[in-house]
């Protein structure tokens, strides 16, 4: 069965087609979405096409899949509209798939599996990755605002931290909140530096 | 109150719904609404068709392909609301704008004259023209063709028609993919601004009143919640007035300029809800009345001869093959009858007919209703061609004469 991935994140094709590698499909192709990105879908003909659901370039891709031969016969979103619970996991996931009219279920299904599964996968990366982000940019303003603290008033750098972490908890808010009030004040009375 | 959830495309006429659910209409009516911004077509299609939302923010024609099948397996469409009439341009690269008439005012006043121009600029043209059009079956593309077809010119084979989402029309525009496209705002007011295209010609100089996006929904929803959808009707009614009120268009543009919403400059927001539109870059705005209507007029009335208009601009097209079946399907999507249960009571003014002549009105008409005065607004077509949903076979013959 042969497989075209649409997409223009390099880390999630990657992921996809890993996993469809490892489940023993063979004929993989990644096809960003640029350009005479059809034509080379033409080429390949595709059993199966699987897109980003969010991606800007669906209406696109299914006006030049109504108009040119890029899929042999009349294509359907997913395997069997019956399958509900399939079909919602997979917009839940952000999973497009367009697949040729006549493929057998028993043949798609494991492809549309695997994708929805690798789909979560890169999700909860890209969310660790922007957790970590933050994090380490949190982190940063933390420690600015404990030196404002340390110079205008003289304290330790526990104690500055100290300070900053009883008035948080004082007014309900994360230590992060406080710091960045604490560089914006200090910004505008002109002893943030 | 009712959760409900609603899918919409990052454009100004997703307004009502916008409003509805920041200015408390949705509230008001026990409905606690959730906005869910996608950023194509299809997606708004399979989250509605999947039952991912009750209801979206959708092109009129594409609810109709929807039902025929014409865009992935079929599903039965239910469009019960309007949620504008009009609110499109013509936008095309300076170097194509060149050939049209110098005076912006009568190039958009004049569509007539301004298709032939642009029907004998096409062989001019460095390359077959390239027009970027939102889907397939959008109002914009339909009007586009229309437009095209009158001067003579065949969309399928004179002009190259390509498919973008609205807002990489722009960036499309500026680097030469397309030569023009037609798109609703701020889209055209956008590119304008950015000084890379003119507006050619403005949706309601070519159909005083062109049916543009709806509120749509499984056909197997509304029937299934009656209570809810009427809820959800009469809140975006009241919504729609709303957004009509001049008094409310600063409040507005400022609301969709959100970045969780439209996302662009309220200043050029505010152009298409205040019809005063820049034509070029640095132009004065010229004053283009009803550019987009949200209420005015019975403007959210779903008229099931609108719905067989669409239906017979894809016959003109190739795009469905003619059939009894298809005809009464397709006018099923627009549902008066829902319309008239939702609104009975509440002073709204209600048609007394659910179909009319399309295009006849040179005047504004007082026209029978159920309750309260309806004045119906002009609604010709630029060519003067009335639509009879009774004879649509005379009315294809018509347009085959251009």
């Amino acid at each position: 069965m042969r497989i075209a991935i649409i997409d223009d994140s390099g880390l999630r094709a990657t992921i996809l087609e890993e996993g469809l590698r490892e489940a023993g499909f063979e004929e993989i192709d990644v096809v960003p979405p640029h350009g005479a990105f059809v034509a080379r879908l033409e080429r390949m003909a595709p059993d199966v096409v699987l897109m980003n659901l969010g991606n800007a370039n669906r209406d696109s891709l299914e006006e030049m899949l109504a108009v040119s031969r890029a899929l042999a016969r009349p294509i359907a979103m997913f395997v069997d509209q019956s399958d509900e619970s399939m079909i919602g996991a997979a917009i839940d996931a952000g999973v497009s798939a367009y697949v040729v009219d006549g493929l057998r279920k028993d043949r798609v299904k494991p492809v549309l599996e695997l994708a929805i599964r690798r789909f979560n996968a890169f999700s909860k990366l890209q969310g660790e990755l922007d957790a970590a982000r933050t994090e380490l940019a949190e982190r940063k303003t933390v420690d600015r605002a404990k030196a404002i603290l340390m110079q205008s008033r003289g304290l330790s750098e526990p104690e500055a931290y100290a300070l900053l972490r009883t008035t948080a908890m004082r007014q309900g808010r994360r230590i992060a909140e406080v710091a960045d009030a604490l560089i914006t004040a200090a910004d505008l009375l002109g002893d943030g530096r | 109150m009712t959760p409900l959830s609603i899918a919409f495309l990052p454009l100004t006429d997703a307004a009502p719904l916008i409003a509805a659910r920041e200015r408390g209409f949705a509230e008001a009516e026990g409905i606690a609404l959730s906005l869910i911004r996608d950023t194509s077509w299809a997606t708004v299609r399979d989250r509605l068709v999947y039952g991912q939302v009750q209801a979206a923010h959708m092109l009129a024609p594409l609810a109709v392909a929807v039902t025929l099948g014409l865009s992935q397996a079929p599903c039965a469409i239910a469009a019960p609301f309007k949620l504008n009439d009009n609110g499109n341009a013509l936008t095309l690269s300076r170097e194509l704008a060149a050939a049209l008439d110098p005076d912006l005012r009568r190039r958009i006043a004049d569509p007539e004259a301004t298709a032939h121009d642009f029907a004998a600029a096409i062989g001019l043209h460095r390359r077959k023209p390239v027009l970027g059009i939102v889907h397939r079956y959008s109002s914009h593309a339909l009007m586009l063709r229309y437009w095209l077809g009158y001067a003579g010119v065949n969309p399928d084979r004179d002009v190259s028609l390509r498919v973008l989402p609205p807002s990489l029309m722009t960036q499309a525009l500026r680097l030469g993919e397309i030569d023009g496209f037609i798109a609703g705002e701020p889209w055209s007011s956008v590119a304008v601004a950015e000084g890379i295209g003119e507006i050619a010609a403005v949706g309601v100089n070519i159909w005083r009143r062109g049916v543009e996006k709806v509120l749509a929904t499984r056909t197997d929803w509304a029937e299934s919640n009656p209570d809810t959808l009427d809820q959800l009707l009469r809140a975006l009614d009241r919504a729609a007035a709303w957004c009509d009120d001049p008094a409310n268009h600063a409040d507005l543009a400022a609301l969709l300029a959100r970045p969780d919403y439209v996302g662009q400059p309220a200043d050029l927001l505010r152009q298409a809800l205040a019809g005063r539109i820049s034509l070029v870059q640095e132009g004065e705005p010229v004053a283009v009345p009803e550019f987009l209507v949200f209420h005015g007029g019975a403007a959210n009335f779903p008229w099931r001869s609108q719905a067989l208009w669409i239906y017979s601009q894809f016959l003109r097209w190739d795009m469905v093959e003619p059939s009894p079946e298809a005809q009464a399907a397709s006018a099923g999507v627009f549902r008066s009858d829902l319309y008239r249960r939702a609104l009975a009571g509440s002073g709204v003014a209600l048609p007394g007919a659910s179909s009319k002549v399309e295009g006849a009105l040179a005047i504004p008409l007082a026209a029978a209703s159920h309750q309260g005065s309806l004045t119906l607004s002009p609604d010709q077509f630029f060519d003067g061609k009335p639509f009879d949903p009774q004879d649509i076979p005379g009315y294809l013959r018509t347009l085959k004469q251009n």
